[in-house]
């Protein structure tokens, strides 16, 4: 099927601004879902509130837009409830680790099988250009005038630590690997966080004098560098990107099955 | 499996919000952004049917129509 | 086949109703005094084929119940005070996207952290308008073990029927206090199945536009109909609008679905009322005591009565004014500052004949402390 065959036409153009790199999350999902090859009557899309939490609306599964912070665990109850489907979870920065890093941290601990995908672009771009707790110190926005003092979190380290099973980085240039990655997410039989940079041109850009968004989203190319490269040993400054974890350890519903056979006198 | 050849640039202009990144990073400098700031086509001959426009667009907008490649 | 009896905490008697309507998952964050509720589902539910989750806070409880409403279950969440300021946004959002759940809230002393092992009813006001922005809201409470378990299940029923979330009003005296249930056998008490459409695939299926008979028939999560949820004002496919005329409407319709049903969904006991000179308004545990004044009283030859209310909201209002109707005075009995008070006074012609019994120091309000308060309300003083 070709990747419009997976989207709702009928709200295209879509509301996100000229050049923002939650679009090619957007692109790559859809790409990654035909590849699967599923029906679309399988996927379950959870949103939060953002400009990112807005991709729901735009893709023909089905899909749940929720409150700020709070899409995973929307999520859960969706997974939990019926195991079968897949429950795929965009989150904005904000959304995922500063009003939602708790359910972040959780659904990681528990290892339940969704995909979170972090629209990573270092602000509150729905809100108009606020930091959030991945924009990291120096960074401008409208609530850090005299430039950020807040640390950042690391995503990776993050869901890493939290126990996540499949963990990946890449950003809206690298778009065949975001395919890439989203596939192997979904696939995953687990918790997979799926940590994608995006440039915010309108906010993040502007206040932080990145220029429009094709300077921006090449700018990713030269920040970045595969696991483990020479130039990483070079340059420590450069972010990885590529698969952090993939392990397989017991996943929440398979285990709460094995509870229901216990519950009822089984095994 | 051959290399698939170019048939045609299919650009949406009404989802095309000239961002320019499809010009910017087309590795062969096929695209431009036309007076209406939408992503043209201007030297198509020049065009390896690589896809990063396609798979980067943020809207959606672009789409790299191939001869098919099988046989 | 009989009754199966039992002798147990008010909690439990809540579990027992939820699992006869048919709860199929449960989400939830232990808090005193609800804590057995959710500890006794953990142990029942997986053993009918239900699922248990213990979330990481009342928030996530809520929303995944919410989650797993969508894909076709009968859900529920239990907390206290605490937790139930948590759950506001999240149970906005059942409101706003019409999807059926209950949320026990076993009430403490507040506010805050208050009195967490002792009783109270100060959160009747906080289940009519916790949740931000007009809408209404329905919320059912019980003062015995029997009632809780019917109130249980008429709360399931009412969710499904009408698509909406509803609050399980309980308070620590009812939710820890041991008496007897008799669990009616399967069939007696009536259950409502959700309404699931009957648009086949391929035909274009609107989760938001009712039936002539107001029901909006639901499509599972997972079903042959994808669609939108949104909390959002939205349209009648789901999806985000601002036009003022479907907001117009969507508001009203939130508002007339439970405001225009106020006597449908009204659950209320009337105790002597007839010959009553005086009426006591009661509900929860507050309405034990009261209706042991009432009987005490009536030995004495003292014409007293009581309407314990089953449905705080919508409030009954017609009801409470139709039943006070002459009577010399009206005392509305709570464990509150007079929350149900200011309802009953807006309620009936003469609010100055309605006066409060109440007590909020954390002990339950007694028969004694009902009757000091009837003596100073008739001059007899104390
Ligand atoms: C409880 C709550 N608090 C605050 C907001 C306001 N709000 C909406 S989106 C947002 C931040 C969006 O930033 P992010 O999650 O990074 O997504 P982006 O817009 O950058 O994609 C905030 C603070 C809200 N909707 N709900
Ligand atoms: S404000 Fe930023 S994040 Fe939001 S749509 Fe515009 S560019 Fe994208
Ligand atoms: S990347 Fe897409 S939206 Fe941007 S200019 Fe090219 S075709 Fe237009
Ligand atoms: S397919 Fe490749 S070469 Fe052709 S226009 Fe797109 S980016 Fe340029
Ligand atoms: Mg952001």
């Amino acid at each position: 099927m070709p990747i419009k065959d997976y989207i709702r036409e009928r709200f295209f153009p879509h509301m996100w601004c000229p050049g923002c790199g939650h679009g090619t999350v957007l692109n790559s999902l859809l790409r990654a879902v035909e590849q699967l090859g599923m029906s679309k009557n399988e996927i379950v899309v959870v949103s939060g509130i953002g400009c990112s939490a807005r991709i729901s609306g735009y893709v023909d599964f089905h899909t749940l837009h929720t409150l700020h912070g709070r899409a995973l665990a929307f999520a859960t109850g969706v997974k939990l409830s019926k195991p079968e489907l897949n429950v795929i979870v965009p989150m904005g920065d904000g959304d995922a680790l500063a009003i939602g890093g708790n359910h972040f941290i959780h659904a990681a601990r528990r290892n339940i099988a969704m995909t979170a995908i972090v629209m990573n672009n270092k602000i509150y771009g729905m809100t108009g250009g606020q930091f959030s707790p991945l924009t990291g110190v120096g960074g401008m926005a409208t609530t850090a005038p005299y430039a950020s003092i807040d640390r950042s979190f690391d995503v990776v380290e993050l869901a890493k630590a939290a126990g996540a099973t499949y963990v990946a980085r890449s950003t809206a240039f690298h778009a065949q690997e975001c395919t890439q990655m989203i596939h192997d997410a979904i696939l995953h039989d687990g918790f997979s966080v799926v940590e994608i940079m995006t440039q915010c041109p309108t906010h993040y850009g502007r206040k932080n004098k990145k220029g429009g968004p094709a300077e921006m989203i090449k700018e990713f190319k030269d920040i970045t560098t595969p696991i483990g490269s020479k130039a990483k040993q070079e340059n420590p400054g450069l972010i990885e990107r590529g698969v952090f974890v993939e392990k397989d350890l017991p996943e929440y519903c398979a285990e709460y099955d094995k509870i229901i056979e216990r519950a009822q006198g089984g095994a | 499996m051959g290399k698939a050849k170019l048939k045609e640039h299919r650009i949406n202009r009404d989802w095309c919000k000239g961002c320019g990144i499809c010009v910017e990073l087309c590795p062969k400098k096929v695209l431009e952004l036309d007076a209406e700031e939408k992503a043209v086509a201007v030297r198509p001959e020049d065009c390896i049917a690589c896809k990063l426009c396609e798979i980067r667009c943020p809207d959606l907008a672009i789409e790299i129509i191939t001869e098919p490649d099988e046989k | 086949m009989s009754r199966q009896v039992k002798f147990v905490q008010g909690n439990e008697a809540c579990l027992e109703g939820a699992l006869y309507a048919g709860l199929q998952f449960y989400a939830g964050y232990p808090i005193t005094p609800s804590s057995e509720i959710t500890e006794g589902l953990a142990l029942r539910l997986p053993a009918v084929g239900g699922k248990f989750i213990q979330m990481e806070d009342e928030i996530s409880s809520i929303c995944a119940i919410i989650g797993a409403s969508l894909t076709g279950h009968k859900v529920m969440t239990a907390t206290s005070g605490p937790g139930f300021s948590l759950m506001q946004e999240g149970l906005g959002y059942a409101v706003m996207t019409e999807i059926p759940c209950v949320i026990v809230d076993v009430m403490r002393g507040g506010p805050s952290t208050g009195l967490p092992t002792h009783g109270g009813q100060g959160d009747v006001m906080q289940a009519r308008w916790g949740v931000h922005g007009d809408h209404s809201i329905v919320a059912l409470t019980a003062s015995s073990h029997q009632d809780v378990f019917e109130m249980t299940v008429e709360a399931f029923n009412i969710a499904e029927t009408y698509r909406t979330p509803v609050i399980l009003l309980l308070d620590e005296a009812i939710g820890h206090m041991r008496e007897k249930l008799e669990i009616p056998e399967p069939g007696e008490l009536p259950l409502v199945e959700r309404l699931r459409t009957s648009v086949r695939d391929g035909v274009n299926y609107h989760p938001y536009l009712p039936r002539e008979d107001g029901r909006l028939p639901m499509s599972d999560f997972g079903g042959v109909h994808r669609y939108n949820v949104t909390g959002l004002y939205h349209d009648m496919w789901g999806f985000p609008t601002s036009d003022p005329k479907m907001v117009h409407g969507l508001i009203r319709h939130l508002h007339d679905k439970i405001e225009n049903r106020v006597n449908v969904l009204a659950r209320y006991k009337e105790y002597f009322l007839e010959d009553a000179e005086r009426i006591m308004v009661s509900y929860g545990c507050s309405a034990r005591s009261a209706l042991h004044v009432v009987k005490d009283r009536r030995l004495r030859g003292e014409k007293l009565g009581l309407l314990e209310l089953q449905t705080l909201w919508p409030f009954p209002a017609e009801i409470v004014r139709d039943r006070c109707v002459g009577k010399k005075s009206v005392i509305v009995v709570e464990m509150n500052m007079g929350q149900i008070l200011h309802e009953v006074k807006k309620a009936v012609d003469q609010p100055d004949n309605v006066f409060l019994a109440n007590r909020v120091d954390g002990e339950y309000i007694t028969p004694p402390d009902i009757y000091k308060i009837l003596r100073l309300i008739q001059g007899k003083g104390v």
